[in-house]
C-alpha cells in the first residue's frame, strides 16, 4: 500500500503505544489478579476462582506485549537493541517472572497437594507483582531518560536503573494493576468472595492516587523534558482531566454495583495515563540523560520509510481481525466465573 | 568464557528448549482437528473422550511452549543487539507478523479450546480447534520465514557503511519467499507433525503393553499412526529438498555436512562416518561414488564444492556439524520404517501381540524430538560464522554493552528454571497419562450433547 504524505514515523510511535496500552490495560488486570491472589483469596477454591477469572484471556492478553516487542523490533530497531541490551539484567528478571506467572496459572491446580498448589500460588503472587514492578521500573526510566552514548548504545549499569524515580513509577505501577485488577474480579466473582474482593478497591484507589501525585510531583520537579510537551500544548491537559474523573468515578461505579462501568473506567483511567506518558516523551523514545543529543527518537532509530510501510499495511489487516475475535472470545466467557470440570 | 561464546550458548540453550514444545503443539493441533472432526462427522462419543484428552495435553505443552517463547522475543535485542540494528528492519517485520498473525489467533482461540466445550456449540468448538491449529502453524511459517531470510538473505540492500550499516528491505514478497524459506518451511512443519503424532502413538501403545483404555488407545494409535506413516515419508521428501537448496545456497553448509573436502564431480554419500578437520579427510562407510552429486542435482557427473575450496575463516565446525546432521536423517529412516512396520501390524491385526514392537512405539516419541533439535543444530551451526548469512559475522552481532558475567548470569537462571519447568511438565503428563482418557467423557454434556446421542455399534 502507499500511504503517501503520511508521517510514517509518528504513526508507528503511536501505534507502539497503542500495543502497549493493549498490554497495560489488559495484562494489567493479570498481573494485578496475581498480586492480590496471596491476600484476597485465602481458601483453595477462592483462589480457583481467582485463577479462572483470568484463565481464558491471561495469554490473549500477553500477546499484547509480544506484538508490541515485534513491533518495537520491525519500526524502531535501534531502540529494542539499545533497551534489551542496555537492560540486560533487568529484563532477565523480567522474563524470569514472566515464565513462573504463566506456567504457574496452568500447572497449580492440576495436582492436588498442598505443598505442590502452595509453590505455584506463590510463583502466581511474585511472578505478578515482580512483572508489574519491573514494567514500571522500566517505564520510569524511559520517562527519566538513561545515559545513551555517542553510537546510540546504554552507557549506564544495571543499579543505576534503580534510581528513586523509577522506583517509585514501579511502586505505582503495582498499585494501579492491583486496583486494576480488584475491579476485574469484583466483576467476575459473586457472593462472600466478592464481598470480600471489594473491600480491596477503596484502600487500592487511595494508594493508587497517593503514588501518583508523588509521581506528578516528581515529573513537574525533576523531568523538565516531560512537562516541556505540556507547556507547548496546554490542552493536554484535559488528558490530566480524564484521568482524575476516570479514577474518581470507580468508587462511585462500585458502591452502585455497576462493576462493569467501574471496570471500564480504570480502563480509561489506564488508557488515559499511557497516552501522557507518550505525549510527554515523544518524540523520544530513549530519552539520554544527561546528553540528551544522543537521544534515540522516533525518527533516528526508525525503520524505513518502507518497512514501515509494509508493517503499517500489516497493521492494518491484522488488527481489526484480532480486535473482533478479541471481543467475541470475551463475550463467550462473560458472567461470573463458574468452576466446571474444565477449569483449573 | 567469552562473550561471544556466552551469548551463543544461552541462546542455543534457549530456544532449544522452547523448541521441545512448539513440534508438539503443531502435531497435536493438526490431530485435535482430525479427531473433534471425525466426532462431529461419526457422532462416536469415543472421539469426544479422544478430543477431551489429548486437549488436556495439548494444554500442557502450550503453557510451557508460550512461557519460553516470551524469552525468545526478546532475546535478540539483549544478546544481538547489533545483530538486531543491521537486520530490523527486514527481520522484525516477520516477527512482528507472527504475533498479529498467528500468536492472538492461536490464545484466542485456546481459550475457546480448552474451557468452552459447555460454552458453544460443537461446531464453533471444532472452528476454534482449526483456529488454534492454524494459529500454531502460522508462528511456524513467520519464524521459519524469519530464519530463513538469515540463511539465505534477498530482498534487501545494504544501506551505510561500518558500525552502521544495516539491510533494507526493497521487496516484501522476495523477503518472505527467499531462496530456502519454502523448502525449510515444509520440512520444519512436517517434522513438528511427527512430534505430534508419534506422542500419540507412543501413549497409546502404553495403554496397549498395560491393557488399560484399549478401545481409546486403539482408536488413537490408528489416527496417530497415519500421521506418523505420512509424515515421516513427506520428511525425508522435504528433507531431500532442502538438502538441494543448501547444496545451491550455502555450499560451506552442505559440504560440512556431508564431511565433503574435494570439489569435484561423483562426490560420495557417507552413512556412517567421522570427520578430521586438521588433516582434512573424512573416514567411514561411504555409498558407491556420485551419489552426493546425485542428491543435490540429480546427475552423478554434477561438481559438488568441497570444503577446501572454501576460505578457513569461513568454515564451520565440520565434525559437529555432519554428525547432528548423520543423526537426524538416520532417525528419519528409522522412522519411517517403524511407521511402516506399525502400520502393517495393525492392518493384519497382530499390533497388540507385539510386545516388542510395542516398546519401541511407546520410545518412538523420542525420535522426532532428537530430530527436530539435532536438524535444527546442524542448521544452525553449519551456517556459522555467519550470523546472516556472507553479511554479517556472528562475532559481529553481539551486544557491546552485555558482559560475561552478565550473560552467565541469565544461564545460571534459565538452567535452573527450565529444569524446575521440565520436571514439573514431565511430572504432570505422566500424571495425566496414569490418569488415562475420563470415562465420563464419553457421555457429552451441555451444549455438545445437543443432537448427539451417543451412537451404536463399537469404537472405531
Ligand atoms: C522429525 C524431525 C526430522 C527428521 C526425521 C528429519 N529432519 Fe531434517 N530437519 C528437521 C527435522 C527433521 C528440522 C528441525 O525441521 C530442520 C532444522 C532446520 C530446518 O529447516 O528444518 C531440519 C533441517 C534439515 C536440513 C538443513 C536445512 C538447512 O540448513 O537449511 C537438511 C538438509 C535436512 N533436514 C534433511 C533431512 C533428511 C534428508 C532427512 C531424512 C529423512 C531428515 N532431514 C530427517
Ligand atoms: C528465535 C525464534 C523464536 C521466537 C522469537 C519465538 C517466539 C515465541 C513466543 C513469543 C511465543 C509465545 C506466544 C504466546 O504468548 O502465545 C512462542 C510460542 C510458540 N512458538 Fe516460538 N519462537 C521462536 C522459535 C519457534 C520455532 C522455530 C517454531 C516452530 C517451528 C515456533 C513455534 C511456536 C509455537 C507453535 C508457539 C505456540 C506455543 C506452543 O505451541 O508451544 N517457535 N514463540
Ligand atoms: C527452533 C529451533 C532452533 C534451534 C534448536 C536453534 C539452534 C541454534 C544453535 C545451536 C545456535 C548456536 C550456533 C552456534 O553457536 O554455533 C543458534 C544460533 C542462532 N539462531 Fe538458532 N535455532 C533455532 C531456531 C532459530 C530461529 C527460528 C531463529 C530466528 C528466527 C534463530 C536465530 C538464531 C540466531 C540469531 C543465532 C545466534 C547467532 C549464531 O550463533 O549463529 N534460530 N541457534
Amino acid at each position: 500500500m502507499n500511504f503517501g504524505a503520511l508521517d510514517l514515523n509518528t504513526v508507528w510511535f503511536a501505534l507502539v503505544g497503542v500495543l502497549f496500552t493493549g498490554y497495560v490495560i489488559l495484562d494489567g488486570f493479570d498481573l494485578g489478579t496475581g498480586v492480590l491472589h496471596l491476600f484476597a483469596a485465602r481458601r483453595d477454591e477462592e483462589r480457583r476462582v481467582f485463577l479462572n477469572a483470568i484463565g481464558p484471556v491471561w495469554d490473549g492478553n500477553e500477546v499484547w506485549l509480544v506484538t508490541g516487542g515485534g513491533a518495537l523490533f520491525a519500526a524502531f530497531p535501534a531502540v529494542y537493541a539499545t533497551v534489551f541490551s542496555g537492560f540486560y539484567l533487568a529484563f532477565m528478571a523480567l522474563l524470569c517472572a514472566l515464565i513462573f506467572r504463566a506456567v504457574a496459572i496452568e500447572f497449580r491446580s492440576k495436582h492436588h497437594s498442598p505443598r505442590w498448589r502452595r509453590f505455584w500460588d506463590r510463583s502466581f503472587a511474585f511472578g505478578s507483582l515482580g512483572s508489574s514492578l519491573l514494567i514500571g521500573i522500566a517505564m520510569g526510566n524511559i520517562a527519566w531518560g538513561v545515559p545513551v552514548d555517542a553510537r546510540g548504545e546504554f552507557a549506564g549499569s544495571f543499579p543505576g536503573l534503580l534510581q528513586p524515580y523509577a522506583l517509585l513509577m514501579g511502586v505505582t505501577t503495582v498499585a494501579l494493576f492491583a486496583m486494576h485488577g480488584a475491579i476485574y474480579l469484583v466483576l467476575k466473582t459473586e457472593g462472600e468472595l466478592q464481598a470480600h474482593v471489594r473491600t480491596w478497591i477503596n484502600p487500592l484507589i487511595i494508594a493508587f492516587i497517593l503514588c501518583y501525585v508523588l509521581l506528578t510531583l516528581a515529573t513537574l520537579l525533576y523531568v523538565p523534558h516531560v512537562t516541556e510537551a505540556f507547556r507547548r500544548e496546554p490542552w493536554f491537559f484535559a488528558l490530566v482531566v480524564l484521568v482524575v474523573l476516570a479514577i474518581a468515578n470507580i468508587p462511585r461505579e462500585v458502591s452502585r454495583g455497576r462493576e462493569f462501568f467501574a471496570f471500564l473506567s480504570s480502563c480509561a483511567a489506564m488508557a488515559g495515563l499511557m497516552a501522557i506518558f507518550g505525549v510527554g516523551t515523544y518524540p523520544y523514545l530513549v530519552y539520554s540523560h544527561p546528553l540528551p543529543e544522543h537521544s534515540l527518537t522516533a525518527f533516528n532509530a526508525a525503520s524505513s520509510p518502507k518497512t514501515l510501510g509494509v508493517m503499517l499495511t500489516i497493521a492494518l489487516i491484522g488488527l481489526p481481525v484480532v480486535l473482533a475475535y478479541s471481543v467475541s472470545i470475551y463475550w463467550i466467557f462473560r458472567g461470573k466465573v463458574r468452576l466446571d470440570k474444565t477449569s483449573y | 568464557m567469552s562473550t561471544e561464546v556466552l551469548a551463543r550458548l544461552q541462546f542455543a540453550f534457549t530456544i532449544s528448549f522452547h523448541y521441545l514444545y512448539p513440534p508438539l503443539s503443531i502435531g497435536l493441533g493438526l490431530l485435535l482437528v482430525a479427531i473433534e472432526g471425525l466426532w462431529l462427522k461419526t457422532k462416536n462419543p469415543l472421539y469426544h473422550q479422544m478430543a477431551r484428552f489429548w486437549t488436556k495435553v495439548f494444554a500442557l505443552t502450550f503453557a510451557v511452549g508460550v512461557a519460553t517463547g516470551i524469552v525468545m522475543e526478546f532475546e535478540f535485542g539483549t544478546n544481538w543487539a547489533t545483530y538486531s540494528r543491521y537486520v530490523g528492519d527486514v527481520f522484525g517485520s516477520a516477527l512482528a507478523a507472527e504475533g498479529i498473525f498467528a500468536f492472538f489467533l492461536e490464545s484466542g482461540f485456546l481459550a475457546v479450546l480448552l474451557f468452552g466445550w459447555d460454552k458453544v456449540g460443537p461446531k464453533l468448538h471444532f472452528f476454534a480447534t482449526c483456529m488454534v491449529a492454524l494459529g500454531a502453524h502460522f508462528s511456524a511459517i513467520w519464524i521459519v520465514v524469519a530464519n530463513s531470510w538469515m540463511q539465505t538473505p534477498a530482498g534487501f540492500h545494504l544501506v551505510g557503511e561500518g558500525l552502521h550499516a544495516r539491510a533494507e528491505i526493497t521487496d516484501f514478497w522476495a523477503m518472505v519467499f527467499n531462496p530456502s524459506s519454502m523448502t525449510r518451511l515444509a520440512h520444519t512443519v512436517v517434522g513438528a507433525w511427527q512430534a505430534g503424532a508419534w506422542l500419540v502413538v507412543s501413549i497409546g501403545a502404553w495403554y496397549l503393553l498395560k491393557k488399560q483404555h484399549r478401545d481409546f488407545a486403539r482408536a488413537s494409535m490408528k489416527i496417530g499412526l497415519a500421521l506418523s506413516l505420512t509424515a515421516s515419508v513427506l520428511t525425508l521428501v522435504t528433507g531431500d529438498r532442502s538438502a538441494a537448496g543448501v547444496a545451491r545456497n550455502q555450499p560451506a553448509k552442505f559440504a560440512a555436512l556431508e564431511g565433503h573436502w574435494e570439489t569435484g564431480p561423483h562426490a560420495r554419500v557417507h552413512v556412517v562416518g567421522w570427520v578430521d578437520a586438521k588433516t582434512e579427510t573424512t573416514h567411514g562407510l561411504a555409498l558407491p561414488g556420485g551419489m552426493l552429486s546425485w542428491l543435490a542435482y540429480g546427475d552423478t557427473a554434477a561438481p559438488v564444492t568441497g570444503l577446501r575450496d572454501i576460505p578457513r575463516d569461513e568454515r564451520p565446525p565440520v565434525n559437529f556439524t555432519f554428525q547432528l546432521f548423520h543423526l537426524m536423517v538416520g532417525i528419519g529412516f528409522a522412522m519411517i520404517a517403524l511407521a511402516l512396520w506399525a502400520s502393517w501390524a495393525l492392518w493384519r491385526r497382530t499390533l497388540e501381540n507385539s510386545r516388542a514392537l510395542l516398546w519401541l512405539l511407546v520410545i518412538s516419541v523420542l525420535g522426532p524430538q532428537i530430530a527436530n533439535q539435532a536438524g535444527w543444530w546442524a542448521a544452525e551451526v553449519g551456517r556459522q560464522p555467519w550470523i546472516v548469512y556472507k553479511l554479517l559475522r556472528t562475532s559481529q552481532g553481539l551486544s557491546a554493552v552485555v558482559h560475561a558475567n552478565q550473560i552467565v548470569a541469565s544461564l545460571v537462571m534459565f538452567t535452573l528454571v527450565y529444569l524446575l519447568l521440565f520436571a514439573a511438565f514431565i511430572f504432570l503428563l505422566n500424571e495425566k497419562i496414569q490418569h488415562g482418557p475420563d470415562e465420563t467423557d464419553l457421555s457429552p454434556t451441555g451444549k455438545l450433547a445437543l443432537g448427539f446421542k451417543p451412537a451404536k455399534g463399537g469404537p472405531a
